[in-house]
């Protein structure tokens, strides 16, 4: 068996990935790559066979369609910046060029950090606003999930053996809707987030008709917080509307970047400047 | 076979198609210019374009590439603009030890196509993705953003700011570091350490493995190593015991393919996991070693002034700060070659001659019989000053016969390597009603980790320091070097001194603000000056230009402080922090020796052995020995560092190279100048001059028959410091003080640093670019000790969990240089390479204090730590 595979198309791939069970899938290698350096130093070698998608032409782009948006696996964050997109997609660029620094961003693709399932997924947040949808391929074809049913915990995907994560859709954004994203770490750039928050608010006259709000690094997968959702609507977008007992839902943890009191704070902190940015 | 177009030129590339990018372009095709600093796209070292788009080349698999072009540092002098980026590093200052510089380089070159002329946010966001540990990264946004050269280079006299002489290979990635040079045929090394803090284990039978498993038993002499001549403790293979994640246990040697196929489980090795001794459990517990049955390495005193005068007001607190990782950019490696039965050992290093003697030793051969021939070395900042590789690739070549190299990984760096020690500290300290210093008590335990390295030398040199630059006229302090099982604390810019200082200084701000005096004054009112007498009884007759750094500071505090914020979420403050430090060895020898020869054929060589880690030592001594001689600097060729052709300069230590390495230099200078002044029978003032191959003395054309030497040694006056911690301990001392200014924001308790300014005295600055450099290169890794990093055995074993300064962390930085000569020094210079870190992070600790009353008792300052403290005030 071959260390590494590179299809030119998706069924190829898919025929690989049912015959070479256990192969690692690689697009950007911003997160394959690390993970393997960080196994070698105590000798711990990842001989797993790498299925390469990067060949695979249908699966690069970003494009409109007729119910929205579709974001192929292969494309990168610096694709995303450079791509005309409504307002609404706002804060997932902010978060694109918040992504390790300008190389990684790139290399490293939308699909690929949403595969890697860490809790600081800085396209998590920003999607999940979004009301991003999974497309998942496999040999029956393809299926649909939600985000937030894909994202099932630390590392740990809906991903099912024998599918690969073939594109995200993202339904048409409400008119006039406006979105943002924060993040908060210890440096300016190559960061990984203390805690980080999304948003995406339709505003008509003066109050909020569309609201969709995320907090990441804050729990084992970035969140919706329907409860902060719900004190907006309808309102108008004043920050003080939103409390601690909203933010329940989080589950932070205690660890080298900060405590979990600390990233439940700074999570609400930074949900009330992102509200007071898009008012 | 993958098929690219690099640098221009079609390119086969034989490699397998999942090998990194950076692999295959150093391995592969032999362009090592790009550097590999993590193999994670943590560093930005290996960047390259990839059709014109910067990427991490660890990142891409060769395959990746296939019909794509591929942008090097070795292809980038073919452009106009690429050559113009080169030159405008090379004037500025940009490269220092030039390790970073390929991907700073890289990253500019791709910004520059799309955005000639970028403003500095944009230089930030494009070169965002690339550390650099050394130059604190203004004067590469300066190079960047000008894009020129400023006016054409003085020729080079002391006080000239002319780039470095040993700038260029770093611009165009031929200069060659540890693990760019060795034989194609080099067997290679991979350590085995262990994982855990503290274990018993033993190794069974290693035939099975298809590399050869090197233990404690293959040793030929003495295993063991460290700093100090009867302190030999670590081992290079431990035997049966491993006090610390990351010790090395035993070493596999072979053809790289079979040493890489080992794993783990392969190993027979097995372990059983002990108790770990923390600094708050190991006094007193079963002994680490048992030369130290209650696990203290030693204790540094001070008892200075016998009864305290009055007091009106009294300050007192406890302070901690955790381990700091070098983060060097450029991860240990070198190589070994036996030839007969002599050993040459090539590498990055500090310390040629301290390399030597621990190799001869552990290989049980003389002295003479080993040759340490350093390669560049891309950044040290203390941490490459113990040996890492040198022993075990020495010990496998000798056994092997063949040639043996190793290089480690990012990870094997931050596990295995010395720290900074951490610091818990308490401090009281007094003053009367007019703000006058009357007393200080300083008692603090470092963590020294597993094993003695510089220990010692941190013990000894904080008590003589931790009062700071100050009139005090009673001192009580103590400092302990604490055995634990936590990675060896070792040197590290400072000593212990930056740890210390921010006890100090934070207690000056506590009681000047008790007694109502703005704070920089009540630093002035309290100065040494010249002729006052230290607490170690040292008069100082020379060069205290402290007060001269307060004042030239003093407009800077008021507009400063004028401007800060003082209402809303984000609040101002300034904060200000003094600092001496005692430039060479604490009361020991550190003796130099520099050479000039002028051959007959008119060649005039420098033999220096003076390592330059990217501090300027080259071009600074080069500087000092032409002036003395009295010919331009660009008369003389080097010969650096090679222990079979440099006399020992020492160390590339303890701010010490300027100081004593160049009062030898001037020696050597002005004993050739003599030599040739008595043959040609001139007088002192005598014109010299070389063109052609001749010598002119006023113009006269002096013949030579024989080659012509000049050598100069010093080691600097010191007197030990007795039980009490009297003595002198330094011949001369660095004074600085410096501002910080910044706004934290009340609700997150993040800091946004907003400038710093630094005065620094230096004595002379020989060369004031190179100076600068080092003053904006200290202050940013101050940053990092104030506000980001925490080493965790065990959890921040990457460059993406331990957290350095980036580009966009460090501030506009304003340098004063300050000139009280030193009549010991060469020209009046002293030393800068420490003093620029000691009192940054003090001034941002005292900024925050400014602007929201909290005292961090903690570095790093973390926000949820900044946030605590606020709200706990």
């Amino acid at each position: 068996m071959d260390a590494y595979l590179r299809p030119r198309t998706l069924d190829h791939a898919l025929a690989l990935l049912a015959a070479t069970p256990g192969c690692q899938l690689l697009a950007g290698g911003t997160d394959v790559f690390p993970a393997r350096t960080g196994a070698e130093v105590w000798l711990h070698r990842d001989a797993r066979p790498l299925l390469d998608l990067s060949g695979i032409a249908s699966l690069h782009g970003i494009n409109e369609t007729p119910a929205g948006w579709r974001i192929g696996a292969l494309a990168n964050w610096a694709q995303l910046c450079a791509t005309p997109l409504p307002p609404a997609f706002d804060g997932l660029k902010q978060a694109a060029r918040q992504v390790g620094g300008a190389q990684v961003q790139n290399r490293g693709t939308i699909i690929g950090n949403l595969c890697n399932a860490s809790p600081a997924a800085d396209g998590a947040p920003p999607l999940l606003t979004l009301d991003a949808q999974m497309e998942l391929t496999g040999p029956a074809g393809p299926r649909v999930l939600p985000l937030a049913a894909f994202l099932q915990g630390n590392r740990r995907t809906a991903l099912a053996p024998g599918e690969i994560a073939s594109a995200l859709l993202i339904p048409a954004p409400p008119p006039g809707a406006r979105a943002g994203f924060l993040k908060l770490g210890a440096r300016s750039h190559l960061v990984i987030s203390i805690a980080m928050v999304a948003g995406v608010v339709t505003l008509e006259g003066g109050m909020v008709r569309h609201v969709r709000l995320a907090v990441g690094a804050c729990s084992a997968t970035a969140q919706r917080l329907p409860l902060a959702e719900a004190a907006l609507l309808n309102a108008p977008p004043d920050p003080a509307r939103l409390r601690p007992e909203h933010l329940a839902a989080l589950a932070p943890i205690d660890d080298v970047r900060a405590s979990a009191a600390y990233r439940r704070h700074a999570a609400l902190v930074l949900l009330q400047r992102l509200v007071e940015r898009l008012a | 076979m993958t098929s690219l177009l690099l640098n221009g030129a079609a390119t086969q590339v034989a490699a397998a198609p999942e090998t990194r990018l950076s692999a295959a372009l150093r391995d592969e095709c032999g362009l090592t210019g790009t550097k590999v600093g993590c193999d994670a796209g943590d560093c930005g070292a290996c960047t390259v374009l990839l059709d014109g788009a910067q990427v991490c080349a660890c990142l891409v698999p060769l395959a990746q590439a296939e019909g794509r072009a591929v942008t090097t540092v070795e292809g980038l002098a073919a452009t106009p603009q690429g050559a113009a980026l080169q030159a405008a590093f090379h004037s500025h200052g940009a490269a220092q030890c030039g390790i970073c510089t390929p991907g700073m380089l890289m990253a500019a070159t791709e910004l520059l196509a799309a955005t000639p002329n970028p403003d500095e946010a944009q230089v930030q966001a494009a070169l965002g993705g690339v550390l650099c540990r050394c130059t604190g990264y203004r004067a590469i946004i300066k190079a960047v953003l000008t894009l020129s050269t400023a006016a054409p280079p003085p020729p080079g006299a002391v006080g000239d700011s002319i780039p470095r002489l040993d700038g260029l290979p770093k611009l165009d990635g031929s200069e060659r570091f540890g693990a760019d040079d060795a034989p194609a045929d080099a067997l290679w090394l991979r350590p085995i350490r262990s994982p855990h803090a503290h274990a018993r284990f033993s190794i069974g039978d290693a035939s099975h493995l298809p590399a050869r498993l090197l233990t404690a038993a293959d040793i030929p002499g003495r295993n063991g190593f460290g700093i100090y001549p009867d302190i030999k403790d670590q081992a290079v293979f431990a035997e049966g015991l491993a006090r610390y994640r990351g010790d090395c246990v035993a070493a596999l040697v072979g053809e790289r393919a079979a040493v890489e196929a080992v794993r783990w489980e392969d190993l027979p090795i097995t372990w059983q996991e002990l108790p770990p001794l923390t600094a708050a459990t190991a006094p007193g517990a079963a002994p680490l070693h048992p030369r130290w049955p209650d696990n203290i390495l030693t204790t540094g005193r001070l008892r200075s002034g016998e009864t305290a005068p009055p007091a009106a007001h009294t300050a007192q607190g406890q302070w901690t700060t955790g381990f700091v990782e070098h983060a060097y950019i450029e991860p240990e490696a070198g190589w070994a070659e036996r030839h007969g039965d002599t050993i040459h050992v090539h590498g990055c290093t500090q310390a040629p001659y301290m390399d030597r003697d621990e190799v001869a030793a552990v290989l049980g051969i003389p002295l003479d019989n080993v040759r340490i021939i350093p390669s560049a070395c891309g950044g040290g900042f203390g941490g490459k000053l113990d040996v890492s590789f040198q022993p075990m690739v020495a010990v496998a070549a000798w056994l092997t016969g063949r040639p043996v190299r190793a290089v480690w990984s990012r990870g094997e760096s931050l596990a295995s390597s010395t720290k900074r020690h951490p610091a818990s500290i308490h401090a009281t300290a007094a003053c009367d009603a007019a703000g006058r210093l009357t007393s200080f008590e300083f008692t603090a335990d470092y963590d020294t980790g597993a094993y003695a390295s510089w220990g010692p030398t941190v013990a000894g040199r904080v008590p003589v320091h931790c009062m700071g630059p100050y009139r005090v006229p009673y001192v009580r302090s103590q400092a302990r070097a604490v055995l634990t099982n936590n990675p060896p604390s070792g040197a590290f810019r400072g000593f212990g001194v930056p740890q210390a200082a921010i006890a100090q200084e934070m207690l000056w701000d506590q009681l000047a603000d008790a007694t109502g005096l703005d704070r920089l004054e009540f630093r002035v009112l309290n100065a040494l000056r010249e002729g006052d007498t230290t607490n170690t009884g040292q008069h100082l007759r020379h060069s205290v230009g402290l007060v001269e750094c307060l004042e030239a500071l003093r407009p800077h505090w008021h507009t400063l402080r004028a401007q800060r914020r003082t209402t809303g979420r984000l609040r101002g403050g300034v904060g200000v922090a003094c600092m001496w430090y005692g430039i060479g060895n604490t009361g020991m020898p550190n003796p130099s020796t520099m050479r000039l020869t002028l051959a007959p054929d008119g060649r005039l060589t420098f033999h220096n052995g003076a390592v330059d880690i990217g501090q300027g030592s080259t071009t600074v001594l080069a500087q000092i020995a032409a002036e003395a001689l009295g010919l331009p600097v660009s008369a003389l060729h080097m010969v650096l560092y090679d222990t079979a052709l440099t006399a020992d300069a020492g160390k590339t230590s303890a701010s010490r190279q300027t100081f004593v390495s160049g009062r030898a230099a001037q020696a050597a200078g002005a004993a050739l100048r003599g030599e040739i002044l008595r043959r040609a029978n001139a007088g002192p003032d005598a014109r010299l001059t070389l063109s052609d191959g001749t010598l002119r003395v006023n113009n006269e054309p002096l013949r030579l028959d024989t080659t012509l030497e000049g050598t100069g040694s010093y080691d600097p006056p010191t007197v030990p410091l007795d039980a009490d911690g009297q003595g002198i301990p330094y011949a001369t001392y660095g004074f600085a003080a410096q501002l910080a200014a910044l706004e934290v924001d009340l609700d997150l308790g993040t800091i946004h640093l907003q400038k710093i300014v630094a005065a620094h005295d230096v004595g002379r600055a020989i060369n004031p670019l190179l100076v600068r450099g080092q003053v904006e290169g200290g202050i940013a890794q101050g940053i990092g000790l104030a506000l980001m990093e925490e080493y965790l055995p065990g959890r921040t074993e990457n460059l993406h969990d331990y957290l350095i300064p980036t580009i966009g962390d460090v501030p506009d930085i304003e340098t004063i240089l300050i000139e009280a000569r030193e009549p010991l020094g060469p020209f009046g210079a002293k030393g800068i390479g420490e003093p620029a870190l000691v009192p940054t992070a003090p001034a941002i600790l005292s900024a925050i204090r400014d602007a929201t009353g909290a005292t961090l008792r903690r570095v790093p300052a973390l926000p949820h730590r900044v946030l605590e403290a606020i709200r706990g005030h």
